[in-house]
């Protein structure tokens, strides 16, 4: 007798999201199936990795991934042409950290230049954070997505403590959303009710039940996303069928893995292959998860995922 | 849990009147409320429909499936009205639902007509002679059904048996006959076989103020044991909210503080 194997029936399906303009423009989600399980169902669009760049110098970022930045990245501008037309970059992730009170304390005078120099610059599709002030980010998203009106760019993150602002902003400019939460999945759902309830269309959201780094917590971010799948695919759940973004390269960069020079733990080997290793391995978890978008640092890291993805797929 | 609404029903006086005036609007408004209430499949009760009842089935679907993007529940003992019903049916947004088989020969016929136009159908688990005593007279019927169904070439997964519910207010014993049969219908196969329950029949000839209460509780309970589709009232809130938070206990919605609303 030959060998039957086994398959899953799904009722759902996760949403496509499209994002950025023209040739350059992509889609992430539209699969029917778990992550990568193609003999299921239909996997339209292969996951996407973004290439974050800030809008001041990352002085917190750890060598390793400082430097191949130290040329280009005083200025968003360059940094974001580095990454497109260097690296290759497929998607860029712009970070306004220097907008937190506790940083620069930027005006969103300044956000709105700054965003639309970017954009003025790259022809591949971006994705606008604030700096996770709950407070701030309120104005600063707003500013941003008016200085992006038209550009059909993700924005976030929308949290429970300021989505209403924001979410209106993105209404009014035609952008995509991410609605965030921290590893709780009924907050998950609930935040994408709450803003599904003001008007914003659920194909248009992207969510973020928070990330983690491999060794800090990543079975709960696996967890929290495998049952965000499930829910979508599985019981059909409306509310859980947004694709999923894995924020890697901001929990992977600070752990002590990626930070512990060679003389501190010579048994953990070169900090340079370590510290791109765990981003790697973090973003692969996340994928397997079902992360639809990641956001990563290191372009060794992006291209090892990359070559996963590929080989997944 | 698939939900058949129940609201258009020769019954009641509204439907009746505009089913004989061949008026669609209010059975069209009907139909539309409970669809978007949450119902999966609009049952249409046209009654023993003796007269022109061919014509009245085929209007009645053709009218709905207007308005409607869902199956329908075509409910009727008349089989060539039921037949007329099939074949207007627009199987576009699912496969239709006979209403009913049973044991009983002269019911027969409906398992033809299933076989013949690929339809789910309803098995009472009922015969000739009588109201069965308790969930394993239930059981018996139905495994007979379902060797008639396989004779007639329906397959099991299209058949929802029905252990037919009583009024608890005369039969108070047969409410947990009926919730035992619920269980043990569905390990008459693998995959287990579908229930369905007419759920309103559980509170007919208690006092009116009661009755929502007492089709609220059993609900719950059948759910617990695995009911997959009730024929009920849609447009009850608070028999929608009992539904919605039985699913949350028995782990088949993920709970959200707005679950109510979804």
């Amino acid at each position: 007798m030959s060998y039957i194997i086994p398959k899953e029936s799904y009722n759902g399906k996760v949403l496509s999201v499209d994002f950025g303009k023209g040739n350059n423009a992509l889609t992430v989600g539209g699969g029917n199936c778990l992550p990568f399980l193609s003999f299921e169902g239909e996997l339209p669009h292969p996951p996407v990795i973004a290439y974050e760049i800030q809008d001041t110098v990352p002085e917190d970022w750890p060598d390793t991934v400082k430097n191949i930045y130290k040329d280009v990245s005083a200025n968003p501008v360059t940094w974001a042409q580095y990454c497109q037309n260097e690296l290759k970059a497929k998607a860029l992730a712009l970070r306004l950290v220097s907008t937190h009170p506790d940083r620069e304390n930027r005006s969103t005078e300044d956000v709105a230049k700054i965003i639309k120099e970017v954009l003025a610059a790259i022809e591949v599709p971006l994705i606008i954070l604030g700096s996770n002030h709950i407070e701030k980010d309120a104005s600063v998203l707003v500013a941003a997505a008016e200085a992006a009106s038209g550009s059909n760019c993700i924005i976030g993150k929308a949290q429970e403590g300021n989505y209403k602002t924001i979410v209106a902003a993105a209404l009014a400019h035609n952008h995509k959303l991410i609605a965030m939460s921290e590893l709780d999945i009924n907050l998950a759902k609930q935040l994408n009710i709450l803003i599904t309830q003001m008007g914003f269309a659920k194909e248009k959201l992207i969510t973020d039940p928070m990330c983690s780094a491999l060794g800090y917590g990543l079975e709960y971010t696996y967890s929290v996303m495998e049952r965000i799948r499930l829910a979508g695919l599985l019981q059909n759940d409306a509310t859980m069928q947004p694709p999923i973004l894995g924020d890697v390269g901001m929990y992977v960069w600070k752990v002590k893995e990626t930070v512990a020079s060679e003389s501190d733990v010579p048994e953990w080997g070169t900090l340079e292959e370590r510290g791109i290793a765990w981003e790697a391995l973090t973003a692969t978890g996340m994928l397997i998860a079902g992360t639809n978008l990641l956001i990563m640092r290191h372009p060794k890291a992006v291209k090892i995922t990359e070559q996963t993805i590929n080989e997944l797929i | 849990m698939i939900i058949i609404g129940e609201k258009i029903s020769v019954i009641a006086k509204k439907v009746r009147e505009a089913m004989n005036a061949r008026d669609p609007k209010p059975i069209q408004e009907l139909a539309y409320a409970q669809w978007k209430a949450g119902a999966h499949f609009i049952d249409v009760n046209t009654g023993p429909a003796e007269e022109k009842g061919e014509e009245l089935m085929q209007w009645m679907v053709e009218s709905i499936q207007e308005k409607v993007q869902a199956p329908l529940c075509l409910d009727t003992t008349n089989a060539s009205a039921l037949e007329a019903g099939l074949k207007a049916h627009n199987n576009k947004w699912g496969m239709p639902l006979i209403n009913s088989t049973s044991n009983d020969p002269e019911r027969f016929i409906m398992l033809e007509l299933a076989a013949k136009y690929n339809s789910n159908i309803i098995a009472l688990t009922v015969g000739k002679g009588g109201l069965p005593a308790d969930a394993e007279e239930r059981c018996g019927l139905a495994a007979e059904i379902m060797a008639r169904a396989a004779e007639f070439g329906v397959p099991l997964e299209n058949i929802f048996l029905d252990p037919l519910i009583l009024q608890v207010c005369t039969t108070q014993d047969q409410a947990m006959h009926s919730i035992k049969a619920i269980k043990m219908f569905q390990e008459l196969n693998d995959p287990p076989m579908k229930t369905v329950v007419g759920l309103s029949n559980i509170s007919n000839g208690v006092p009116k103020n009661m009755r929502g209460l007492i089709d609220r509780v059993y609900l719950t309970l059948l759910m617990y044991e695995g009911l997959t589709a009730a024929i009920m009232n849609p447009l009850d809130k608070e028999l929608m909210d009992t539904l919605k938070t039985t699913d949350v206990f028995l782990g088949k919605t993920l709970y959200a503080h707005s679950y109510l609303e979804m």
